[in-house]
């Protein structure tokens, strides 16, 4: 463990990324303390501009404060980021566990399905899983997690399809250990680390995806997300500046940070890979 | 490749594309019969439980009373039949309002693609030539920028600049309302309103291409026909373009034919943030209306877009690439 972090701590941008991604879990933590009531309540006049009346980063066309949303907008986007993660990735380990592990005509269905969302225009169908399903936080989570699921099937796939016939397989097949039991307790710890790594650009993907939901409207009408301000902002962008810059700051340093870490841990996880790539570059 | 395996290799894949667009009309069939509600009403749009009578008429057309496999049956032959049903909202047949808007998203994407690749390609070729430079520098951060912003922020962010502040180009539309313009001056004037979506949804791309370039050029740079080529006393430009460059643009043609579903998805959002008048701005009315009819239109016409793209850049691969094996 303390050789994996003293690997991770080499990557300076990681270790930023990690510093900027703790900073946001505390602002979603801290949101009802920082801003109590509701996002959603008017708090002064319409459009004052940042810095004014209390407002540190000024007040939209309802006169609701912009900071206090962007603050309770950061749990909704950790949360949709982190659920629809585990959501796409247990689809796609399964997926992927399945045809590396059996091979053969299994895995040519698998593959053949996997492609085929892998050449779907991703978005829009998410927009029409979205719409279709009526926008929930629920059907939001479930429309990012069956857009997201393709690249986590094929990685596993390939680790499985190079570790099934490795010699510690081998010898688990030969000890007539169940199969289930094989790829959970022998093949899959082994295949952990890319996971980890694509996990993480996946949370980054995913809140990047729910914004972009949220933009055209299409996010759960109860909650607050900082791409519902920024959409709210869009109409009135010669007036209010504030309204639509700000969240999209939010936005960028979260999923920066995120891309940030999964960097820091390919190399922490890869010691390998990353002394070539710093060769190279 | 050898041209006598072309039309094989052509055969196959077309037979693939289709395989995939009947797999699409499918999907939209199950999510029609998925979604809450009775289908006719989906197909509808919700437009009110006043029009019952079109709702009864909807119902026959589908079949809805006759078994699953007979509707599915249907509805395939209507939707191959290019019928992809009717907006009530708009009161226009979808495939006529997808066929209108079509023109301007193409131009759209094409002018965005066209920017990427070229300005990406440029900047990873000079990137790669002077590692630890400028434009080294100048790609790492273009990358990790863009592959963390939200591409209708980035839009957002160029009109805030380059419309309110510099008052340099408009913002939305494709062309200037209320003034009659012809000929060039026609062509300028849509020029000068695709300059800002066509930059936001190119932007991400650059990074991307950019990124990829650097990469494969690094790499085959050390390869020894570029070595032998050296050796022979090839002047060092042409042995950036000829030998380097060309092998280095295989990654990015096979890239580019990945994303071309995302390039389109992107759409939606630069063409709502810009009022382009496009499939995606088509997209984004019919989801304010609920007309899920032309959803479904836009996502089936959307996947065969992407199709027929990676059809393309198949055949583009097996022209650059001599060495290309084709199966399957």
């Amino acid at each position: 463990m303390s050789d994996f972090w003293r690997r991770y701590r080499r990557n300076r941008g990681a270790v930023v990324g990690l510093v900027i991604l703790a900073l946001v879990f505390a602002l979603a933590g801290l949101a009802p303390l920082l801003f109590p009531g509701s996002p959603w309540d008017m708090a002064t006049a319409p459009f004052v501009p940042p810095g004014e009346e209390g407002m540190l980063l000024g007040s939209d066309s309802l006169g609701r404060d912009v900071a206090a949303g962007i603050a309770h907008g950061a749990r909704i986007s950790l949360m949709v980021g982190a659920v629809s993660t585990v959501a796409a990735l247990s689809i796609g380990v399964t997926l992927g566990a399945f045809a590396g592990y059996l091979g053969g005509v299994a895995d040519d269905a698998v593959m053949r399905f996997t492609e085929f969302f892998q050449t779907i225009p991703s978005f829009v169908f998410a927009i029409l899983l979205v719409a279709i399903f009526t926008p929930t936080i629920s059907s939001v989570v479930f429309a990012i997690a069956v857009v997201s699921w393709p690249p986590v099937a094929r990685v596993v796939r390939a680790e499985f399809l190079s570790l099934r016939n490795r010699e510690f397989v081998q010898a688990a097949e030969v000890l007539g250990k169940s199969r289930i039991s094989i790829v959970l307790t022998d093949i899959l710890p082994n295949a952990l680390s890319p996971i980890v790594v694509l996990s993480s650009l996946m949370v980054a993907s995913a809140i990047l995806l729910e914004s972009a939901l949220s933009f055209l409207g299409l996010g759960d009408p109860n909650l607050m997300t900082w791409g519902f301000l920024i959409g709210a902002g869009r109409s009135v962008i010669r007036l209010a500046w504030w309204m639509s810059v700000f969240p999209g700051i939010a936005i960028f340093l979260t999923v920066l940070a995120l891309n940030l870490v999964g960097e820091g841990l390919s190399d922490a996880l890869n010691p390998r890979l990353a002394r070539q790539r710093g060769g190279a570059a | 490749m050898e041209l006598s395996r072309l039309p094989g290799f052509l055969l196959r894949r077309g037979v693939k594309a289709v395989a995939v667009v009947l797999a699409i009309v499918v999907c939209n069939f199950l999510l029609i019969h998925a979604a809450p509600g009775d289908p006719a009403s989906v197909i509808a749009g919700q437009s009110g439980a006043a029009d019952e009578r079109f709702l009864a008429q909807l119902r026959e057309q589908f079949g809805l009373d006759k078994p699953f496999h007979v509707q599915l049956w249907i509805y395939l032959k209507g939707v191959l039949t290019l019928d992809l049903g009717f907006s009530h909202r708009q009161q226009q047949p979808v495939w006529k309002l997808i066929s209108e808007r079509l023109p301007a998203t193409l131009l759209l994407t094409g002018a965005a693609f066209a920017f990427a690749v070229t300005a990406g390609i440029t900047l990873g070729t000079l990137a790669a030539r002077r590692v630890g430079r400028w434009a080294d520098s100048i790609i790492t951060i273009l990358a990790l920028t863009f592959y963390a912003t939200p591409l209708f922020w980035v839009g957002l962010m160029l009109v805030l600049f380059f419309s309110v502040w510099l008052e340099w180009l408009p913002s939305f539309g494709m062309a200037s309302v209320g003034v009659e313009l012809s000929g060039l001056e026609a062509v300028l004037d849509v020029g000068k309103h695709l300059i800002l979506p066509a930059a936001t949804l190119g932007l991400f791309y650059l990074a991307v291409y950019a990124r990829l370039t650097r990469a494969t050029m690094l790499e085959v740079a050390d390869q020894d026909f570029v070595k032998t080529a050296r050796a022979k006393g090839v002047p060092e430009g042409q042995v950036v373009r000829r030998h380097v460059l060309r092998n280095a643009l295989l990654p990015v043609i096979t890239f580019a034919g990945i994303q071309a579903g995302q390039l389109i998805g992107g759409s939606i959002l630069v063409e709502t943030v810009f009022a382009w008048p496009g499939i995606g701005r088509l997209a984004f009315d019919a989801l304010l209306a609920r007309d899920y009819a032309v959803l479904l239109g836009v996502f089936f016409c959307t996947s065969v877009m992407v199709v027929l793209f990676n059809l393309v850049t198949d055949l583009l691969y097996a022209v650059v690439d001599p060495r290309v094996e084709v199966e399957g």
